[in-house]
């Protein structure tokens, strides 16, 4: 069995195990509270399943038809610190939901995209969703905070990248 | 502060794009490469999305149970007290504890700020709720990435949080001493 198994598997106990801590302390606090919640978790991954399901299948498909050689040069493995940002650029502007930016991240990565590039693509995407920062962020928070938050977030995703590229890692 | 509502919703118009391109690249694998390519695809992802599903099942119990268990009023006290560092750290870690979507997440960090934080602590609470976040990488990325990738991944953000906090706060300082006004 390979280290990364027997890790995986590690965490999957230590995550049942949290959930069974979690439910024990709802459930002694009331029946109620355990009975929501347990109704809660079960029915939001019920509901996940599919829209999860599109994605990940998905993803498999449009990796075979897109262009690889042009991914390959743009932000292939030997693309380096320039493919980490076209590709941190790429994933401020993707727009839509979780679905879209962790589809079109793992189709890029099956499609030969360097991990680097793709984990500076996923940092950015997660920072900036553009439909999050402009439905709820700018609504919610006092602006100053919602375009410092913005500003500083810029070098983020490329020290992201570049700190995979340098360890070589995954 | 917005009642909590639905987390997850049913139908998202996001899922309904990437349906469609789905629908038609399979159709063009199928047509170009032939029915053994477009079923290797077909299990090769399965097989990783059901290996997934045990986790995926865990994030969203325990999403579910650490909204009741840990009230956002406690959270924005805990980080709203802190400042320096330690205000930066405690945010981090709160930001990536805590479940639940924007509707969650902003009413916390304004409350804290509210309460007293600084302007970098909100900022190291968001970034790390956008990055470190268990909910996000057990549901969603776990499932399309696997576990080496975004384990990794997750290691790499890890100093990122703080350095957006550290940041926002060196930007602010800068900006109250040239423009004047609070930091």
């Amino acid at each position: 069995m390979s280290l990364i198994t027997i890790i995986t598997i590690v965490i999957g106990i230590i995550l049942w195990l949290l959930v069974a801590t979690l439910a024990f302390t709802a459930a002694m606090r009331s029946k109620a509270l355990f009975r929501e919640g347990a109704y809660e978790g079960v029915r939001d991954f019920v509901v996940l399943i599919p829209r999860v399901l599109i994605g990940v299948v998905g993803s498999g498909y449009i990796a075979a038809v897109m262009p690889q050689d042009l991914i390959i040069t743009w932000i292939g493995p030997g693309s380096g610190v320039l493919g980490i940002t076209i590709a941190a650029v790429f994933g401020a502007a993707t727009p839509g939901g979780a679905v879209v930016g962790f589809a079109v991240g793992a189709a890029a990565l099956k499609g030969g995209a360097g991990a680097p590039q793709v984990i500076a693509y996923t940092t950015a995407w997660s920072l900036y969703t553009i439909q999050r920062l402009f439905n709820w962020e700018i609504h919610m928070m006092p602006p100053r905070v919602v375009w410092l938050r913005a500003f500083v977030s810029i070098p983020l995703p490329i020290m992201a990248g570049v700190a995979a590229m340098l360890i070589g890692k995954p | 502060m917005a009642e909590r509502r639905r987390r997850v919703r049913t139908f998202e118009w996001s899922t309904l794009v990437i349906a469609l391109t789905s629908v038609v690249a399979g159709a063009i694998v199928y047509l170009r490469d032939g029915t053994d390519r477009f079923l290797a695809i077909l299990t090769n992802d399965l097989w990783l999305f059901s290996g997934m599903l045990p986790k995926m099942a865990a994030g969203c119990l325990i999403a579910a149970f650490v909204t009741r268990l840990l009230p956002r009023e406690v959270v924005a006290r805990v980080v709203g007290s802190e400042s320096g560092l330690v205000g930066i750290l405690v945010a981090m870690v709160m930001g990536a504890v805590l479940p639940g979507g924007p509707l969650t997440i902003y009413p916390v960090a304004g409350a804290f700020l509210l309460l007293g934080a600084d302007i970098g602590t909100a900022v190291a609470f968001i970034t790390a709720w956008n990055l470190l976040g268990y909910n996000r990488a057990l549901i969603w990325e776990l499932p399309f990435f696997g576990p080496e990738f975004v384990g990794w991944r997750i290691v790499m953000a890890l100093p990122l949080p703080i350095i957006a906090g550290l940041l926002a706060r060196a930007v602010a300082r800068i900006a109250a001493r040239r423009w004047g006004g609070d930091e």
